[in-house]
């Protein structure tokens, strides 16, 4: 086998390396900078170039190695490249090819280009390995520009009401897919410390994101009054949010598809963005890469591993410890998974 | 139907009272008149007629979308809604129908005496030209079961706000078997129809659970207390010659009870009287238990068997309508004391009992009479104040149940089930167990008593610690403790265990309570003894 699946994670026999490991290894190739994939405690990274930053924001002095996409590395007897995601900034799926034989581990993607992170390309292989958070055919994601009129309208319209809006997007990659989103026209942008703090790194790389101002403590936020802010799901609920006054509240996740989450989690508007595939990109991805057995790591594994079975493919399902797309603790990732 | 998917969307989009009211009068004021009326009767739970079976649906639509049945049938938990489902898995529309909500109503109906191929073509060409919120509501007008966060009384607030007639009577207006076939916007709502129904019943009193000491309702003298019934609140209006039995929940008893013919028999016209239908055991004199009774709720006709076994009786609490005139704001001595004289004249046969005051001179002695509530057959007591005119709905101050604490036991969780709708991605759904030796004995179901976070917390365990799934159930291992309270608990032999239980609820997760603590099914068996 190409790639084998051990307790610590996804491994590599040919170059004695795991794949986004869940627990500390010698050497971990990391797809990207998401704290279920890249964690603390391993000896030496290897990740892409662009996700370089964020790891060192996240993990700190670390011994990281880079590549570039499409870099083809030499290690053991295997050789591995990265190729672009589409997940978020710097994110990669990693190609294993030993004697011939090709394995793709996707990491998180999605196929729709956002315009932010390197576009996803398929890459053809034997056996791949993928992700399936949104794995069911209720999910089909609406496309970018009726988001961002979307959103826009909710802003302008909370804005003339007299009150704040809060949108809660994942630090890294949702918020600045909406921050991109965002019509700066409408009034000034805000940012919680966490999504601060991400914005600087990136920024810092190279990635253009619209004019925005942290929220600091103490800071007078009256002449804010009818801003956006931007915030981690988590500070929604919080007592953080008591300093913006009158608010309407916003959720930025794949998981608002769904009326009963969306009404269960409480906020006035949901919206329907997900930094991971949907059905038809799913089934797409699968697709495009030629590949005859499929293993589906996380999200609705059992009836997505049955249905591409039905479909001819060798599917297996493999336990891991990705979390996919969480709304917040025990929630979101599909009771029939 | 795009005004009224709009509605929806705004109504989902909010969860404060203030905006979907406003929401809500807007839509009453510009809408047509025929989905206005329409709109009421969707809210206040009227649906027409289901036209197509919701197995036929799930069919077409798993084929529509070019996916297998079981595939449909994975999602359908998932998502918690049918109609939802529906909407999200078929491809995105090709074409756009421009039809009104009534009107779509209508078309459905004009199925009625259709072929399968002509329904099915009807169906698919309708969620072709749908978009997709527009989609969930036509399945619901098929389906049924709205649940969009309105309630009859939000939905009444907003009318008054519309239309400027009072909330009160609206209220009254918009009781009974009325449907969109029968009356008009005009008609019902703003009460054009002469010939109001005549059948239509006044909106129940409904009392709040005491939370406060009984000595500080104050003079002991001014409250009247009698026991409170466990059978189904029902309202009996003889009318123009005619009767008519409705339930607290506004459904139409009449033929299921046929004791009500004989009481009717025995009224005058242009009489309504509020009471408690009960299952009664003439020999002992005091009522048969509720399960007696369920057997009698679900039948359109009665068969004479369940006629001799379970006889139904209605306790009179109130009179609301006496010789044609409406009595509500009278006190409630005066009312009574009404009621009191016209039934002392009543012969024995007739099924129709004044509901009898509970005797006792100071609160204390009240308190001692409601311990002994179980062993009349009651559940408690209701407190009223005999000055207080007959009230629309709940409200506090003039009516109140004084209930006996609920019976508890603690059980061990066996099975999971995730909820719906709101609740669609939470396990909430539970079966619990007592212990027989190394065994467990599943005894009841309850959903509801826990926080959104123990419930989000009990996901996540249900996930970590599944035996054995069957469909959406997940079996589980038997180590949480849950103390369970319910009301009431008698004999089954359609049960496991040998036991039904009257309302059970979760009362507490009990973290600290070892499975080998929990009850057994003899400690079950004991109970059933005492309170059986």
């Amino acid at each position: 086998m190409v790639l084998e699946f051990r307790e610590a994670g996804i491994y590599c026999p040919a170059a004695d390396v795991y794949i986004d490991p869940w627990r500390p290894v010698a050497r971990a190739l990391i797809t990207h900078g998401h704290s279920d994939h890249a964690r603390a405690g391993h000896g030496r990274y290897l990740a892409t170039q662009s996700a370089a930053p964020v790891l060192r924001h996240r993990l700190g002095e670390i011994a990281l190695q880079t590549a570039h996409y499409g870099e083809v590395l030499r290690i053991g007897d295997a050789e591995i490249s990265f190729h672009p995601a589409g997940h978020v900034p710097g994110s990669a799926q990693i190609r294993v090819a030993v004697g011939g034989e090709v394995w793709v581990v996707s990491g998180d993607y999605k196929t729709v280009d956002d315009g932010l992170s390197e576009a996803f390309e398929p890459v053809p292989c034997h056996c791949f390995i993928s992700e399936c958070t949104f794995g069911l055919p209720i999910y089909h994601w609406p496309d970018a520009a009726d988001l961002a009129a979307q959103i826009n309208g909710w802003w302008a319209q909370t804005r003339a009401k007299g009150q704040t809006a809060v949108i809660g997007a994942y630090a890294l990659g949702k918020a600045q897919r909406v921050l991109r989103m965002l019509d700066p026209a409408i009034g000034p942008i805000l940012t919680h410390g966490a999504i601060t703090a991400t914005n600087d790194v990136l920024r810092a790389q190279g990635i253009a994101l619209p004019t925005t101002v942290a929220v600091a403590p103490g800071m007078d936020l009256k002449p804010y009054r009818g801003a956006m802010v931007v915030a981690p799901p988590a500070a929604l609920g919080s007592a953080w949010m008591r300093r913006f006054g009158p608010v309407s509240t916003g959720i930025a996740s794949g998981w608002m598809q769904l009326r009963g989450v969306r009404r269960r989690r409480g906020a006035d508007r949901g919206f329907v963005i997900s930094d991971h595939a949907d059905w038809a990109g799913l089934n797409a991805a699968i697709a495009a890469t030629g590949a005859e057995r499929v293993f589906v790591t996380h999200g609705y594994t059992a009836p997505f591993a049955r249905w591409l079975g039905e479909r001819g493919y060798q599917a297996g399902i493999v336990q891991t410890a990705f979390d996919g797309e969480s709304l917040d603790a025990g929630d979101g990732a599909g009771v029939a998974a | 139907m795009k005004d009224f998917a709009a509605l929806v969307t705004a109504l989902d989009q909010t969860t404060r009272i203030s905006l979907k009211v406003a929401e809500l009068a807007d839509y009453f004021r510009t809408a047509p008149e025929d989905d206005r009326i329409w709109t009421v009767a969707l809210l206040s739970g009227r649906r027409p007629r289901r036209s197509i079976t919701t197995t036929k649906l799930r069919l077409w639509a798993a084929e529509a979308a070019g996916i297998a049945p079981w595939l449909f049938e994975t999602c359908y938990p998932v998502v918690g809604d049918l109609s939802e489902t529906i909407a999200l898995i078929l491809p995105a529309p090709q074409g756009r129908i421009e039809t009104s909500l009534s009107g779509w109503i209508a078309d459905l109906r004009a199925l009625d005496g259709a072929d399968d191929a002509a329904r099915r073509a009807f169906v698919l060409r309708a969620w072709d030209g749908l978009p997709p919120v527009e989609r969930f509501v036509f399945n619901k007008l098929i389906t049924g079961g709205w649940r969009m966060g309105v309630s009859q009384k939000l939905m009444t607030r907003a009318l008054a706000e519309a239309t400027g007639v009072d909330q009160a009577e609206l209220t009254h207006r918009l009781m009974g078997d009325w449907s969109p076939d029968n009356t008009n916007w005009a008609g019902l709502i703003m009460g054009h129809d002469p010939a109001a129904s005549l059948s239509r019943p006044y909106p129940f009193a409904l009392a709040h659970q005491l939370d406060l000491a009984p000595a500080e309702l104050g003079d002991r003298a001014n409250w009247l207390a009698e026991d409170k019934w466990d059978g189904i609140r029902g309202q009996l209006i003889k009318r123009g010659g005619d009767h008519y039995l409705w339930s607290r929940g506004e459904e139409l008893m009449t033929d299921r009870f046929p004791e009500a013919a004989a009481i009717a028999a025995a009224l005058p016209d242009g009489t309504v009287i509020d009471g408690e239908v009960l299952a009664w055991d003439h020999a002992m004199g005091r009522p048969l238990g509720f399960s007696k009774l369920q057997p009698r709720i679900g039948r359109k006709t009665v068969p004479k068997r369940l006629l001799a076994d379970a006889p139904a009786l209605i306790m009179a609490y109130d009179l609301l309508e006496w010789q044609g005139d409406d009595l509500r704001a009278r006190p409630f001595d005066t009312r009574r004391a009404l009621l009191a004289e016209f039934l002392r004249d009543l012969p024995e046969t007739v099924p129709l009992r004044l509901s009898p005051a509970i005797v006792a001179d100071d609160w204390a002695g009240l308190a001692a009479m409601r311990a002994k509530a179980r062993d009349r057959g009651a559940e408690g007591l209701m407190l009223k104040r005999l000055g207080a005119p007959y009230h629309a709905g709940r409200r506090r101050g003039d009516i109140w149940k004084w209930k006996l604490d609920p019976l508890t036991i603690d059980a061990v969780m066996i099975y999971a089930q995730a909820g719906s709708g709101r609740r669609a991605t939470l396990y909430t759904d539970f079966t619990f167990a007592v212990r027989d030796g190394a065994a467990f004995v599943p005894f009841t179901k309850a959903y509801s008593g826990l926080s959104d976070a123990e419930f989000r917390e009990i996901t996540g365990w249900v996930r970590a610690h599944t035996t054995d799934r069957f469909g959406p159930v997940r079996a589980v291992r038997p180590e949480l403790v849950f103390e369970i309270a319910f009301e009431g608990i008698q004999a089954s032999p359609r049960h496991k265990s040998g036991v039904a239980l009257r309302f059970p609820r979760m009362l507490r997760w009990r973290r600290d309570k070892p499975v080998a603590e929990a009850a057994s099914l003899d400690d079950l068996k004991a109970m059933l003894a005492q309170f059986g």
